[in-house]
């Protein structure tokens, strides 16, 4: 037999290129942009809704805007589109609100040590951890003194001079550090067997889910008062602290209840078998279990809770939202609303996206699934 | 102190200890709180009364749906509110319904660039505060707007101004009342139909065309009965008279706005929600579908979505009551609902903060519990049974 070119032994035929235009780019195209007719139709038309958007949009936003103007006139004298000169001459009262120029540095320092004492609780692998969670335990007391004062030298700032994204900040860490330890009570109370526990558990839980949060707030405002003893007068931003900490985790707390009803039966009684006691059941079986199941809906909530302290404009406390809104009152700046409140969606959105994303992190990080 | 051992390492009686000690310290909080409250009032010269509810409230609203004016009580006012954050969330729900099914739908197509659009839409949207939603769309309307007088005309019979929208307003005439009758009936049909079909398929698997035509009737039906009447509807268009819009049906700034960023916010969770929900169903069951020679449209309403139905239904009803608590931020443009009325206006002046708060609460409560007793009962039915 003779072997000519086209005449291979069994298993020697070199590998043939893929056919032309399933492969590179003109197959990506094919095959996720035109794959049916229906398909083509469907691209052209998100192309065209694109261009729209694009098309409207850009001028608006960069060619026609102006950032260099003392008010409104101004703006409409040199372009016509968006007048980010607003966002530019407000931009430290977005940051700082009202709080005296001169103490600013305390809130910089504060903020950049959040940094160091967030991280070892959000990224458990990080080099010296043991060392970095003193600062995390310690960090509440320092972030008060340096951005209260009163000690130490330092100023006493009043706090209805707070306001601006650290206002957000603020009232954002504290109700979500403080809200994941009573939801997991309120969690635990819950699935307890002691009757009155659950059943307080249940209607504190229930009622704070069924109503708005404004509501709730304009019950911190209003009636807080009344339930004081006569003569106290608390703070409204602590008033407000505690409001969104008992909402947020009534909403943690079914979260974790959720988690904690995934965990299989078995894992009980393996517990009672080798004689844990309730405490210890919990501590070692039932809590890491659970926490680990819910960790994307426990980020939910709290990504929701950021969202929610927007909420506090509307009894009068001054967020990024309020500083907004106090820039469209001034009559320089009358009717800039678009502008005003696209520069406060942006700052929402990067960090909310942020966390989102760190959930999903955190969700692959810790799958033990195999599957 | 052995004795008090043992009662203590007895399971129940150590129950009913830690109850009592429960009991005693929640009892001991509750009445310092009543203690506060009744010190407060009596310090203030107040009292629990809501007979501030039957004088006149005083005050405007500029929305309502049953007849109000200034000289009503508080406790009608409270109902025109109630009514008007009704309006908001029935309309937010159906139109986030709609726009989320169809975000969902473009979220699992195979499209790479409509699937695109639509997450960053999705995150976009539901990474934003509602509160933000609402101002911004408030204040497009309000100020990027025409005047009425340079309305930007929609075919000569709506009209989008930054005072509203005015679009045509249709009006009852004599002998409308058969059409209604014709469309209760049509309904009535269509719901026997769907039964008497579905039984007729169980028995002998026979099939009719059951949607068309159900739609074909209730679109059919009620148009012969206006056609008999010789159509006893008419049309209050809206016209430019001076500085405004007279005629017509006029929605507000505030009712556009609200109803419009609660469903576009809502939609984007409606969206993911959808999605997760078909994706949860297994791979093989789409495959075995198809194995069996199912059409497409087939897998997917007789396989896929009954059983996505199960995983969606619940979350979605989660949303809608979402929607309806979120509709409470009327009160940061001032669209009328019941925070604003009872929660707003009466407070400030009856100065009954108790009273009106504890009214907000409960109501809001009492829809909150009864639409999750519901949703309760429907996860009931649609469990599936353990064999």
């Amino acid at each position: 037999m003779v072997f000519d070119k086209n005449n291979y032994a069994p298993g020697t035929h070199p590998d043939l290129p893929p056919p032309p235009g399933t492969v590179g780019v003109v197959g990506w195209l094919k095959n996720n942009l035109f794959s049916s007719l229906s398909n083509s139709i469907l691209t052209v038309l998100s192309l065209y809704l694109m261009y729209l958007l694009i098309e409207g949009s850009l001028s608006w936003f960069v060619v026609d805007a102006v950032v260099n103007a003392n008010d409104k006139p101004g703006c409409r004298k040199i372009a016509d589109g968006a007048c980010w000169a607003v966002i530019v001459k407000r931009f430290d009262q977005f940051i700082y609100g009202f709080y005296p120029l001169a103490e600013r540095w305390r809130i910089d320092i504060s903020f950049c040590l959040l940094f160091f004492a967030a991280a070892p609780l959000l990224y458990p692998d990080i080099k010296f951890r043991k060392y970095m969670l003193v600062l995390s335990c310690l960090y509440p007391f320092i972030a008060f003194i340096l951005i209260k004062g009163g000690f130490f030298n330092l100023l006493m700032i009043e706090t209805n001079l707070f306001g601006g994204a650290m206002l957000t900040v603020i009232i954002g860490v504290t109700s979500i550090a403080c809200s994941l330890p009573l939801g997991i009570l309120l969690a635990l109370g819950r699935q307890s067997r002691l009757k009155l526990v659950k059943v307080i558990s249940v209607c504190f839980i229930e009622f704070m889910r069924g109503v708005p949060l404004i509501t709730l707030l304009f019950v911190a405002s209003t009636m807080l008062n009344y339930f004081m003893p006569p003569g106290t007068n608390f703070n409204l931003l602590i008033r407000v602290i505690i409001m969104m900490t008992f909402f947020s985790a009534a909403y943690i707390a079914e979260v974790i209840r959720g988690g904690i009803q995934a965990i299989p039966k078995g894992q009980y009684e393996a517990a009672d078998a080798i004689g844990l006691t309730y405490w210890q059941t919990t501590r070692f079986i039932t809590l890491p279990q659970a926490l680990k199941i819910s960790i994307p809906g426990i980020v939910n909530t709290f990504i929701g809770l950021y969202k929610d302290t927007t909420l506090v404009v509307i009894i009068g406390l001054l967020d990024p939202l309020g500083i907004g809104r106090a820039a469209l009152a001034d009559t320089k700046w009358n009717g800039l609303s678009t502008e005003t409140y696209l520069f406060v969606a942006v700052i929402f959105f990067i960090s909310c996206f942020a966390m989102s994303r760190y959930s999903l992190w955190l969700e692959k990080k810790l799958s033990t699934d195999h599957n | 102190m052995l004795n008090v051992l043992k009662i203590w390492r007895n399971e129940k009686s150590r129950e009913i200890i830690v109850q009592v000690i429960v009991l005693i310290i929640f009892g001991w909080f509750i009445s310092w709180l009543a203690g506060n409250v009744s010190g407060n009032f009596e310090r203030l010269g107040k009292d629990l009364s809501f007979e501030f509810l039957f004088i006149p409230a005083g005050y405007d609203i500029n929305q309502y749906l049953i007849s109000y004016n200034n000289r009503d009580s508080h406790l009608r006012a409270a109902i025109v509110g109630l009514l008007n954050t009704g309006l908001v969330a029935i309309c937010g729900i159906v139109i986030a319904t709609i726009f989320g099914l169809f975000l969902g739908v473009l979220r699992l197509s195979k499209n790479w660039l409509a699937n695109r659009i639509a997450y960053w839409y999705v995150e976009f949207t539901r990474n934003v505060p509602i509160l933000l939603h609402i101002l911004l769309w408030h204040g497009i309307i309000i100020n990027t707007l025409p005047h009425p007088k340079q309305a930007i005309d929609i075919f000569n019979v709506s009209y989008l101004t930054n005072r509203g929208f005015y679009i045509p307003k249709p009006i009852a005439e004599v002998g409308i009342e058969l059409f209604y009758l014709f469309t209760v009936i049509a309904i009535i049909f269509a719901i026997l139909f769907s039964r008497y079909s579905r039984k007729r398929q169980e028995k002998t698997g026979k099939q009719f065309p059951v949607f068309w035509i159900n739609l074909m009737v209730i679109i059919v039906f009620p148009c012969m009965a206006l056609a008999f009447n010789n159509f006893p509807i008419s049309f209050s268009i809206p016209e430019l008279r001076g500085f405004n819009f007279r005629g017509g049906l006029h929605l507000s700034p505030e009712l556009i706005a609200l109803t419009f960023a609660l469903a576009i916010y809502t939609a984007a969770f409606i969206a993911e929600i959808v999605r997760a929900g078909i994706l949860a169903i297994h791979k093989g069951q789409r495959e075995a579908a198809e194995s069996i020679g199912l059409k497409p449209d087939r897998v997917m309403n007789l396989v896929i979505l009954p059983q996505a139905r199960r995983v969606i239904i619940p979350p979605l009803t989660s949303q809608y009551l979402n929607l309806t608590k979120n509709s409470s931020l009327a009160i940061a443009i001032g669209y009328m609902d019941l925070v604003a009325t009872l929660g707003g206006i009466s407070l400030n002046q009856t100065g009954r903060e108790m009273e009106t708060m504890v009214l907000v609460l409960l109501i809001y409560l009492g829809i909150s519990l009864s639409i999750s007793s519901l949703m309760n009962w429907y996860n009931y039915r649609v469990k599936l049974v353990d064999k």
